[in-house]
């Protein structure tokens, strides 16, 4: 069976890839989803519950919780995107080196990545948000610096049984250059892996993410985010569920949707995979 | 931090920054650090209080520890019964619904697991204390029992939230290696020879399958320190993590450096005592 056929009949994966494309629909439209602005203030409703005007309630500055939630997701998929753009790329640059010259390149880099790997990583985003500022480019820097480690055993380990195939030999033998056989030969052949690592990792991505907003670390208020909307309504938790529920669904499906759909296109890559462990 | 105080002669931030040692270029404060670091000088803390940074880590540490052997406990002892289950009725409704509470495992953001439960359970009824480990009025006149009772009820929650990602990923982590014993020869062998399906599992199978759990178990050990930070905070916990984030807001940097270094040492040890259990649970890698 063909990838797409393996695809369409995995359905966990198709309601992974129906929930980020909602995701993606909303936070495009979210303008004209919602008539409010997301810091609209609105004194006259504080804290007022779900209702025809407001589907998801109001915040303690009467600010409506839809508008914000939609502006959030704006964030949070920025975020997400972003982070998993720089670690991808670390990861694949040291993997790849790492993987081909194999020698001291690989010791080297691989003991950084054990190095790297011995921190508890929320530690150590933590500890580097302390010397910088705490603001959206930062963020994503950060967590995407501290996040490759995982692609760039991936990609190492590919390019180690890739490099020994008979197509790599051929591109020496006419003398291709370590460049072109590194970018255009072996890496095309390693990108479904890698392209299933990047989609789990946006989720884990926007949970770190919401996890340093919640704690008034990450996406500083005014800024919608789901995480330091989940601050206020931690406050609020006794008169105002909404508050606390919603911007926690939301993120609970947004990165169940990245997780099923990166489960999904594993096995649909793998068609040895599916009848162990679908 | 005297940036903060306008008021402050050119003088007098040259003289306190001389004192905290911040006046010379980064990387010579990184060496002078890390040559005291070999000695466990982690230096004082930059807080009011001014105390030796390895003093206020260690007298949080018991805490912290507890509360995640307690996770990792909880952890080993729900997530592998769930994993042989699944494996053993594979597609049967309760493998389905433990798919689906695996998936959820993975998405649930555990800051707003703990503040679910905290409406549920502290809020709404009213059932379980919500924040720090012991009750503030009366714990001193307890008995041994009741003292006892007193924090295992404060630190139920704070447990359930750090074990329940971890958990959902070892259970399914747990079926799919058992699954994968179970396709293996030796053990067709078995129950070709007629062994009844009970020690063809719990005596050929699960000791092969547990070898993977084993290392993931120990890998499992950093989020479980990192996730520290976040119900520490929530729960209002005298830990570990409750110091980091209080020195992070406050720009702690001698405490900052010494909780990092505690939390590579911790996953080290996890990563060691691993590798010990590896040894335990499969002869074959025993060194003479």
């Amino acid at each position: 069976m063909s990838f797409w056929g393996r695809f369409f009949q995995n359905r966990l994966a198709l309601t992974g890839g129906l929930i980020i494309l909602i995701l993606f629909g909303s936070s495009i439209l979210a303008p004209l989803l919602s008539p409010y602005k997301p810091d609209e203030v609105n004194l006259q409703e504080v804290l007022s519950p779900p209702s025809k005007d407001h589907p998801l309630g109001t915040d303690e500055l009467g600010r409506d919780v839809l508008a914000r939630i939609l502006w959030g997701g704006r964030v949070s998929m920025l975020v997400g995107f972003v982070a998993v753009g720089i670690s991808t790329l670390i990861g694949i640059l040291l993997g790849a080196l790492a993987g081909y010259y194999g020698k001291w390149v690989d010791s080297l880099i691989m003991r950084f990545v054990d190095i790297m790997l011995c921190f508890p990583t929320f530690f150590l985003i933590l500890a580097v948000i302390a010397f910088l500022e705490a603001n959206i480019w930062n963020i994503m820097a950060i967590i995407g610096l501290t996040s490759w480690m995982g692609v760039a055993r991936l990609v190492r380990a590919e390019f180690l049984s890739l490099k020994e195939r008979e197509f790599v030999l051929a591109a020496k033998s006419i003398g291709a250059s370590s460049f072109r056989i590194i970018f255009y030969h072996i890496l095309p052949n390693a990108l479904g892996p890698i392209f299933v690592s990047a989609i789990l990792g946006i989720g884990n991505a926007i949970l770190v993410e919401s996890a340093l907003s919640f704690l008034g670390i990450g996406i500083q208020p005014p800024s919608p985010s789901w995480g330091n909307m989940l601050t206020s309504g931690k406050d609020y938790l006794e008169v105002a569920w909404w508050l606390s529920l919603f911007p926690g669904v939301a993120i609970l499906f947004t990165v169940l949707g990245f997780n099923l759909l990166g489960e999904g296109l594993k096995d649909a890559l793998n068609p040895r995979l599916t009848d162990r462990s679908a | 931090m005297a940036d903060f105080n306008p008021k402050i002669t050119k003088e007098a931030r040259e003289r306190l920054k001389a004192y905290y040692g911040l006046d010379k270029p980064l990387h010579i404060q990184y060496f002078i650090w890390a040559k005291k670091v070999l000695t466990l000088d982690f230096g004082r803390s930059f807080a009011p209080d001014q105390r030796p940074v390895i003093e206020k880590i260690m007298e949080r540490i018991p805490i912290t520890l507890t509360i995640n052997l307690f996770s990792l406990a909880l952890i080993f002892f729900t997530a592998i019964p769930i994993g042989i289950y699944c494996a053993r009725n594979r597609g049967s409704v309760g493998d389905k619904f433990f798919t689906v509470f695996v998936f959820i495992g993975y998405a649930i953001p555990s800051f707003w697991l703990a503040l679910m439960l905290i409406a549920l359970f502290g809020v709404k009824l009213g059932w379980l204390p919500v924040s720090g480990i012991k009750s503030v009025v009366g714990y001193e006149s307890m008995g041994t029992i009741e003292k006892f009772l007193d924090i295992s009820k404060h630190l139920l929650l704070p447990v359930l939230v750090s074990a329940f990602g971890g958990l959902a990923g070892l259970a399914r982590y747990m079926r799919s290696s058992l699954l994968e014993v179970l396709n293996q020869e030796y053990i067709l062998a078995a129950r070709a020879k007629g062994l009844p399906e009970k020690s063809v599992i719990y005596k050929h199978a699960l000791r092969n399958a547990l070898l993977p759990v084993i290392t993931i178990l120990g890998l499992s050990v950093p989020g479980l320190i990192g996730g520290s930070v976040i119900f520490e905070s929530i729960f209002s916990i005298p830990g570990m993590g409750q110091l980091f984030y209080y020195s992070v807001m406050a720009r702690d940097y001698p405490v900052i450096m010494g909780i990092v270094v505690i939390g590579a040492v911790l996953t080290l040890l996890g990563n060691l005592l691993a590798d010990i259990a590896y040894a335990i649970a499969d002869p074959r890698i025993r060194v003479e």
